[in-house]
């Protein structure tokens, strides 16, 4: 049996928790000591690649729509590629810094994916309010990316990319099937549960 | 001890706002995890499981913040301090 939509919401929120706060430790601290240690600097791109290969089976077990399967396929490949990405600069095998581009297109693609697969309004149910407000953190979030790609060293810069994934994280947390956002649930959506 | 050495070494013994800020991240994402359970206990299902099927049960998102901080905080935090202190020292000199 397959465990509920809103369980792989959370799993999902803790992989973005634990890329927040590797990437703010960094940002606190700065690239130089950061990467003293090469496996601390492999982690958080691991775990992006990780997030995007674990998408993978959650495109093929919750398909209730095509859309569904291609915003999830379409999360999958771009994290997957950020995360091949960035482990690849951190390794040395990949030198231009443009390849951080790699990043923002995660952002923009996964921020329009979440956009563009929610159907219904703002207030329909918590869930399609969080769609929203994921899709747009991300599209709008995707601008600390950039500015890191010219900026890299920029303590500013990377606690925003940060604090993306903080904020994404406690949205997804905030995730349940069916509830109500700010009071309001459409009929439509079926029975509440808390 | 010389009133000018003695302050130098008051000055490096004290801990710098980046290893303050590091030693804050951990657990300042496990009292977020403990708010949360107190805000919302029936997130955590290990403490009312009749009912509850294994996906109930394993799904503790208090529990799983708490766990990134604690994580966090014991397996990351000890070596940045450790090579931030060694960076600092050979600043100053």
């Amino acid at each position: 049996m397959l465990p509920r939509a809103e369980f792989v919401h959370w799993w999902f929120a803790t992989g973005f928790l634990i890329i927040g706060v590797l990437l703010l430790a960094e940002a606190v601290v700065g690239e130089e000591v950061w990467r003293r240690r090469a496996w601390r600097a492999y982690l958080w791109p691991s775990f992006a690649f990780l997030l995007g290969v674990l998408m993978w089976p959650v495109m093929v077990l919750y398909t209730n729509s095509a859309i569904h399967m291609l915003a999830h396929g379409s999360w999958a490949q771009v994290m997957m590629l950020s995360g091949a990405a960035e482990l690849a600069l951190v390794r040395g095998k990949l030198h231009s810094r443009y390849w951080r581009l790699c990043t923002v297109l995660a952002f923009v693609v996964s921020g329009e994916a979440f956009l563009i697969h929610e159907q219904n309004g703002w207030l329909y149910a918590r869930s399609a309010f969080l769609h929203h407000a994921i899709g747009w953190t991300l599209v709008l979030g995707a601008i600390f990316p950039l500015l890191r790609v010219f900026r890299p060293r920029s303590a500013s810069f990377q606690t925003g990319f940060a604090l993306v994934f903080v904020v994404c994280a406690f949205f997804l947390y905030c995730d349940r099937d069916t509830a109500p956002i700010f009071g309001h649930l459409s009929p439509l959506a079926g029975a509440p549960h808390r | 001890m010389e009133s000018q050495y003695a302050t130098e070494a008051a000055a490096r013994s004290r801990p710098s706002p980046r290893v303050i800020t590091i030693k804050l991240i951990g657990p300042l994402t496990m009292l977020a995890g403990v708010a949360w359970a107190f805000l919302q206990p029936y997130r955590l299902t290990f403490l009312h499981p009749g009912g509850k099927g294994f996906w109930w049960l394993l799904s503790e998102p208090p529990l799983y913040v708490v766990l990134v901080g604690l994580g966090f905080s014991l397996l990351v935090v000890p070596g940045v301090l450790d090579d931030l202190g060694e960076v600092e020292d050979a600043a100053a000199g």
